[in-house]
């Protein structure tokens, strides 16, 4: 009897404190660009901290710095961050070089279904390979790149009758690429209220990604693909298409002819300071930005519009946003998929999207009200129903610098030509490929 | 018995150390003193540079630890010598390095001679000339980037002021002409105090009694200067080249916070063009090969400029 009540005191700790170990609290290190959506989101997470009692700690950093510190990071196998939010292109090395755990499992177990999430969001953000159902992430923050322009001065009757004058049509939300560039031309060295205008700012910046966010929403539309086949790796015909290179040529004329002085090295701190700081007409930036505009007592309420990336011979955005991913080099993994698992509840959802977070759950985005529900809503509905995204392959760091130094060096620098600039980057992601075995 | 300082720290010895010490060497005992140094020196220094030579050859990626490694021979040097763009990116550290340290010797020795005439204010002065040094590059960096800024940077506003053209027609930092001459200014604005100060410690070496023997000689100024002052200065000077010409060849924040290597590749000079390669495009093997063909340009040219430097100072 005696030995019976031992065993079972004993039974009744291990019980006690495998019990205790399971419901322990876990500090649990998030780790995400800095930019509006991240403040969002640490209000949002109040919430999981006082539902599951774990402690939520957040690593945001600048977006210049945000893919080496964070790809740095991964390829040490450091332990800074339980869970990423980690850009689209990442998710090819993500999950081939074991970086990002694998949740099918998770999901099957948690009854967390993708098919509740829209269709190019959950292709973008969470499959490796693509189009596969391999899950390495949760749909975390839709985005797209868009556009926004100063309402006010489009509604003005003298700018309004001095842009027919000009152009023979009214002024208003251009329906393709060329109405933009022409638009922005009228704007450009324009005075208003006595001070010196320009048309838009657009992306130029040389050193991580911006001409090449900028230049593919120009690529897009004029119908640009990154192979002829998909998976084949044959870019031939594709890349440097005459519509390619029409496009870039776009670019070029629109960087040249209609940007602000100076503009040479831009990305989105320059394009929202352009604009708030009433510079610009107009600008492109991604849609994660669009509330803080929205809010802003100086230029944003009445004073500004937003729209989609015009089409020029197809419909194009390019595709921003990011998943959320529970880092394998994390000890924390439990805590971790408790967040996601958290996270991926339609009502947070709800709450993400109410906060200034761009949810891509189909609840959320299929409500009826959704489109009514912000002025840029149903812009960003379109923008998603046309998004294409860069190589997600794991050497896209490669390729994307590749891509950079090409396009900066034609149409900032003046070098070669379009057709030149678009030949040698199918030699620079050739020898990428070839490299990797692709080809 | 003697109380030299000697004989005070070998009875200050512990003797328990004193015993052990006691059947050392000579030789043991340097050992014990330099070891940890060459160790050191071996770890820090040495390893690595053969790993590199090492990796050089092969197809290693840094942040593809599973993938395999392979032996690729001379592959990595054969692509870097043979690609126009790294030429183009040598080219443009040539131009920097070149422009640099020329405007950096006329004017910090012009400046040196100055200020080694004794007027009033000679310390306030060098005081204030010697401030950019000081600095951060990063924050030199950034805030040139707003001198030259074409809508609002001062640097403009004073070209324009001179030349009557409008200060928004000209970017320093966006034209390819303008910005390779763009950084030469911010680094000469910078560093030039420092080779100022080298000069100086070598007008202040010259003795007056030199100088006082050429006036009774009846030898003019000029002649004064060309055979007294640049002659006793240059080993000085040359030390200051040195210096300037081996930061300079690896220089990388300044030019990364002033243009980030654009517009295109116009500034990007080799030390950017690497760190792009071996840390963000992970070409661990090919970056390897990049790093010692810079290292062994680096230190042959130091070899030579440092076997010329010693013969002047023989001379």
């Amino acid at each position: 009897m005696k030995k019976f009540g031992l065993a079972s005191v004993s039974a009744l700790s291990l019980a006690a404190t495998a019990f205790a170990s399971s419901a322990q609290a876990d500090d649990l290190t998030l780790c995400w660009a800095a930019w509006d959506p991240a403040n969002a989101l640490v209000e949002l997470s109040k919430e999981f901290e006082a539902q599951s009692g774990h402690n939520m700690s957040f690593e945001f950093i600048p977006w210049p710095n945000f893919a080496d510190r964070m790809l740095n990071e991964l390829n040490s196998g450091g332990k800074l961050c339980d869970l990423l939010i980690g850009d689209s292109q990442w998710i090819g090395g993500g999950a081939e070089n074991g970086h990002y755990v694998k949740l099918n499992d998770f999901f099957d177990a948690e009854g967390i279904s993708m098919s509740d999430f829209a269709d190019a969001t959950v292709y973008a953000y969470s499959t490796w390979p693509k189009g596969t159902p391999n899950y390495y992430a949760l749909p975390a923050m839709g985005d797209a790149n868009g556009w926004f322009y100063r309402k006010d001065w489009f509604a003005r009757d003298d700018i309004r009758a001095a842009f027919k004058e000009a152009t023979g049509r009214e002024l208003g939300e251009p329906k393709t690429q060329k109405e933009m560039l022409e638009i922005a031309q009228f704007f450009q060295g324009r005075e208003i209220d006595g001070k010196k205008v320009y048309g838009a700012a657009i992306f130029t910046e040389r050193g991580s990604e911006g001409i090449t966010m900028g230049v593919t929403s120009a690529l897009y539309p004029w119908g640009f693909k990154y192979e002829n086949t998909p998976g084949s790796y044959d870019m031939e015909g594709a890349v440097n298409s005459p519509e390619a290179v029409e496009a870039l040529e776009f670019y070029k004329e629109f960087y040249k002819t209609a940007t602000p002085p100076g503009y040479t090295n831009s990305y989105m701190g320059e394009s929202l300071d352009a604009f708030k700081s009433g510079q610009v007409a107009m600008a492109m930036n991604w849609f994660a930005f669009f509330p803080g505009l929205y809010a802003d007592p100086n230029t944003g309420g009445d004073k500004i519009d937003f729209f989609v990336n015009p089409p020029q011979n197809q419909a194009g955005s390019t595709l921003g946003g990011q998943g959320i991913s529970v880092v394998s080099y994390s000890d924390k993994k439990d805590a971790a998929l408790e967040y996601i698992k958290w996270f991926a509840n339609p009502d947070v959802q709800a709450k993400w999207w109410e906060l200034g977070g761009y949810s891509a759950h189909n609840d959320v985005l299929n409500a009826p009200d959704f489109k009514d529900s912000a002025p840029f809503a149903g812009d960003f509905l379109m923008a998603m129903g046309a998004v294409q995204d860069f190589w997600q392959e794991p050497a896209y760091a490669e390729l994307l610098l590749a891509m950079q130094k090409r396009i900066h060096d034609y149409v900032v620098a003046d070098q070669g030509t379009a057709q030149e600039a678009l030949d040698k980057l199918i030699e620079d992601w050739t020898e990428v490929f070839e490299d990797e075995g692709k080809l | 018995m003697s109380d030299t300082p000697v004989d005070r720290a070998a009875t200050a010895t512990p003797p328990r150390v004193a015993r052990k010490i006691k059947g050392l060497s000579d030789r043991a005992i340097a050992w014990i003193f330099v070891g940890p140094t060459i160790f050191l020196l071996l770890a820090i220094n040495i390893f690595p540079l053969i790993w590199t030579i090492k990796l050089s050859f092969t197809n290693f990626k840094a942040n593809r630890i599973g993938r395999e490694v392979k032996n690729i021979g001379f592959r990595n040097y054969e692509r870097i010598l043979t690609d126009s763009d790294i030429w183009l990116n040598m080219q443009a550290t040539a131009h920097f390095l070149f422009w640099t340290i020329f405007f950096q010797v006329l004017i910090g020795f012009t400046l040196a001679y100055l200020i080694n005439k004794k007027f009033k204010g000679n310390d306030l002065w060098t005081t204030i000339i010697v401030l950019p040094m000081m600095l951060s590059p990063a924050v030199v960096g950034n805030f040139w980037k707003f001198l030259y800024q074409p809508q609002i940077g001062l640097f403009n506003y004073v070209v324009a002021f001179f030349t009557g053209k409008d200060p928004s027609s000209f970017e320093m930092l966006g034209s390819v002409q303008l910005a390779p001459w763009s950084i030469v200014i911010v680094d000469t604005w910078m560093w030039t105090p420092f080779v100022m100060l080298i000069c100086l410690a070598g007008l202040r070496s010259i003795p007056d009694y030199i100088y006082e023997a050429a006036e009774v000689d009846r030898a003019s100024k000029l002649r004064q200067f060309f055979t007294i002052t640049i002659p006793m200065v240059l080993p000085f000077l040359m030390l200051a080249v040195l210096f300037r010409g081996i930061e300079n060849f690896k220089m990388f924040d300044l030019v990364v916070q002033l243009t980030g290597g654009g517009p295109g590749s116009t500034t990007e000079l080799t030390s950017i063009n690497l760190k792009r390669e071996a840390f963000e495009k992970w070409r661990t093997g090919y970056a390897s090969a990049y790093a010692i063909i810079l290292f062994v340009t680096v230190f042959g040219l130091a070899s030579i400029y440092v076997k010329a430097l010693n013969k002047v100072k023989e001379r």
